[in-house]
């Protein structure tokens, strides 16, 4: 075989092409995602077995509009095609369209062309060629576009066994631009083939006009050479190059495409008129919300009640199958509690990501955008706002990543600092156990359960204080800005059952396994802090318990005794201990204390904490969590640590305070300030502190 | 007749003729607000804005502000 035994490929196309449908038909389960180095974008890559011995890593790239870069997810693609030192530097690309938008998915095609890349064009969606009527002259393309056309359905699974032998003889295929695009201004462009014989023209154009450096020619070496242009006579420039390239794009469509209107049907116009009515619409867009909270709540209950149980069994086989000792308590007390804290969380981490992957999918998110954009700016903010508040529902961090296409900087700056109040599926952890201890499990209207009510009331609140806060912010930010409102409303389509459990299965064990981490090391500093102390109270604790119980109480009891006592003086006991001051005016007792402070690092550690503290303080191991905290009680007043006030006090808590390291994180490096996160942080869990303060005071 | 964007109504078709360059985004020229395209308002949303266009086949939403400095020509039927 004379080819390469691996070759690199990259798959390049606009948003809403199904370029990920390809992705994931090329690759299947193959697929592995990451981060691009340094940056927060999703790098995404996969092998295909193109024939025995011979594959293709597949590396899907962010969907772009074109090679004029406006945020970082486009500039990955256009650093990655300019260097050709780089490591996933492609072979050969494969540029994704949809033959509904042809003619608007070809300019980033020509544009990949002139960096003289081997490409093939896919032509997808072509199962709905014949519904709009539209035919295609394949060879005259090809000759035009000087390409090798794949036409392909990755929803119905047609041509990707054409595509694949394309890719495997790439070598064939024309690396000639397919228009000529530096005719915009001869001169100029003269000026430069002379300066840089040895560069492609249109690598150096990309050079000048974007913010990209790469090997050997870098933008001042550019700049100095008296190649420089003003911004505006640049955007010019830009604007002649694209009018250039449509009218190429426009004579070639016009003998290669004919369209037949007779026979289109215009579902999607009937369909906009509902989804986007002044009634209907709003009606839809709440129905959908309350279909979601119901499903979160009430429907993964029963698989949740399941894994809690399970996990109290395992905990307490392990306890009677292994030898007596340190390591067991570990095992019993600090890893299975903590990892059994975050696993219970997968059926509504999985139900959330399945709603927002299907709204996205579908292409309906995009109307909720159009029909929220004039009622979000009251408050500030964009319409795209909307996207990154409910995808903030699953999880902060990559709703705050989705505000780069907000073009304008004051309203992607309000809706990044506004963004953690949406409840995220970290707090469902802490909500449900709460819910469950201390609201009613009762239905009103025989329908609607109250302990889902209450959940969606802690949403509702999320959000009202989001777009509350957005507010103030809108009034105190002092930031001018030219407002750029530009939004695609594609095709409307039914979501595919193989993206969405992909995108389920990746987006959960990425939860899981990440947050995981974090409890499982903290679960276990924390059992550690618990288990030992110091001084005499601590190693003593037996004997001092026994003096002082004087009337004769049963073993059992005794031990409880005594195991409470080690807590309290324990290390973690004499540090709850210290901050219980802070904390009881809002109803806590210490050990709360600690689960709060813990979960500053991440939220959803809060029910691994209690549970750990739980474990270590009683001596049986059988009980579920819920039990165990159901049964604690105040030992000076008698009640229980978990009533309705302080309940509702720490879920009024929970729904305020920043408590989320990554967020933090990812705030700073969206931002590029510290001032940013920091403000984050003291604003929401002072605000936090006051709530739930004047909460508990009142129900009391 | 000469006017914008914003003055036409649904369904009517009209051609775009100028537009200022710094008034407009690069992503919209992309999309293909060019001069010479064919322009449509498919929906305007509750409250009047934002438009709902198809800008030589394509299907985008903007706002009033950027929508009334796209100088068009109405096609007459």
């Amino acid at each position: 075989m004379q080819q390469k035994q691996n070759i690199k490929v990259a798959l390049i196309g606009n948003p809403n092409t199904g370029k990920t449908s390809v992705f994931n038909q090329l690759t299947g389960l193959n697929q592995q995602v990451g981060n691009y180095p340094g940056i927060t974008v999703e790098k995404k890559q996969g092998i295909c077995n193109l024939s025995p011995g011979f594959k293709a890593e597949i590396l899907d790239l962010p969907g772009t509009y074109s090679l004029n870069a406006s945020s970082i997810d486009e500039n990955v693609v256009i650093e990655l095609l300019l260097n050709k030192n780089d490591k996933d530097y492609p072979d050969v690309a494969i540029l994704v369209t949809d033959v509904e938008n042809l003619k608007r998915n070809l300019l980033l095609f020509t544009q990949i062309k002139d960096l003289e890349i081997p490409t093939i064009l896919v032509i997808n969606m072509i199962d709905r060629m014949e519904l709009k009527g539209i035919s295609l002259d394949i060879p005259y393309l090809e000759e035009q576009l000087k390409t090798k056309i794949a036409l392909v359905s990755s929803r119905k699974k047609i041509g990707v066994d054409n595509l694949k032998n394309l890719i495997v003889n790439y070598n064939a295929l024309s690396t000639e631009p397919c228009l000529n695009a530096s005719s915009i201004d001869i001169a100029y462009f003269q000026g430069l083939r002379k300066a840089f014989p040895n560069q492609s023209l249109y690598k150096l154009w990309l050079v000048i006009t974007q913010d990209v450096n790469f090997s050997n020619l870098n933008k001042n070496v550019v700049e100095t050479k008296n190649f420089a242009k003003s911004n505006s006579d640049l955007k010019r420039l830009q604007q002649k190059e694209t009018i250039k390239r449509y009218q190429f794009i426009n004579d070639v469509l016009k003998i290669g495409r004919v369209i037949d209107t007779e026979n289109a049907t215009d579902f999607r116009s009937k369909l906009d008129r509902v989804l986007t009515h002044k009634f209907w619409g709003y009606f839809i867009f709440i129905a959908i919300l309350l279909l979601i909270f119901e499903s979160i709540f009430d429907w993964s209950g029963y698989p949740m009640d399941f894994i809690d149980k399970s996990f109290a069994n395992l905990s307490n086989f392990a306890n009677n199958n292994l030898p007596n000792g340190v390591f067991t308590n570990l095992i019993t007390q600090g890893i299975i509690p903590g990892i059994g804290g975050i696993v219970i969380f997968i059926p509504q981490i999985a139900f959330l990501f399945m709603f927002i992957s299907i709204l996205e999918e579908s292409g309906y998110m995009s109307r909720v955008v159009f029909l929220m954009d004039k009622i979000m700016r009251r408050f500030g903010l964009s319409g795209k706002s909307v996207v990154p508040l409910i995808s903030g529902t699953a999880c902060a961090i990559p709703a705050i990543m989705a505000t780069r296409n907000i073009e304008n900087w004051k309203e992607r700056l309000i809706t990044i600092l506004v963004t953690p109040f949406t409840t995220c599926s970290a707090r469902l952890p802490v909500y449900s156990i709460i819910i469950s201890l201390v609201i009613p499990k009762t239905r009103i209207l025989g329908i609607f359960s109250t302990q889902g009510l209450v959940l969606m009331m802690l949403y509702l609140i999320g959000f009202g204080t989001a777009i509350l806060s957005a507010w103030i912010l809108n009034k105190i930010l002092k930031i001018k800005g030219k407002t750029f409102f530009v939004v695609e409303m594609p095709n409307y389509k039914l979501p595919l059952f193989k993206n969405v459990a992909l995108n389920v299965i990746e987006k959960t064990k990425a939860f899981v396994f990440g947050a995981g981490k974090i409890i499982l090391a903290i679960s276990v500093i924390l059992w550690f802090l618990a288990s030992y102390g110091p001084g005499k109270n601590f190693d003593n604790a037996s004997e001092i318990v026994t003096e002082q119980s004087k009337n004769p109480i049963s073993k059992t009891e005794l031990n409880t005794k005594i195991a409470s006592y080690k807590l309290e003086n324990s290390y973690i006991g004499i540090m709850g201990k210290a901050i219980e001051p802070a904390i009881k005016p809002l109803g806590y007792d210490w050990k709360i204390g600690i689960a709060i402070i813990s979960s500053f690092a991440a939220r959803e550690v809060f029910v691994g904490t209690l549970a750990t503290i739980y474990s270590v303080g009683g001596s049986d191991n059988d009980e579920t969590i819920k039990n165990k905290m159901q049964a604690e009680i105040n030992p000076i007043t008698g009640e229980k640590i978990f009533n309705f006030s302080s309940g509702i006090s720490l879920l009024l808590f929970y729904a305020f305070a920043m408590q989320c390291a990554s967020t933090l994180a990812i705030t700073k490096k969206e931002t590029n300030s510290w001032k940013w996160p920091v403000f984050q942080l003291f604003f929401m869990s002072g605000l936090a502190y006051l709530v739930a303060l004047i909460a508990f005071q009142i129900l009391k | 007749m000469q006017t914008s964007i914003v003055q036409l109504k649904i369904g009517q078709k009209a051609i775009i003729k100028d537009f200022d360059i710094d008034d407009v985004p690069l992503k919209l020229i992309e999309m293909g607000c060019l001069p010479g395209n064919l322009v449509e308002i498919l929906q305007i949303a509750p409250f009047g804005d934002p438009l709902f266009l198809n800008v030589n086949d394509s299907f985008l939403a903007i706002r009033l502000e950027t929508a009334c400095k796209i100088q068009v020509e109405i096609c007459s039927e």
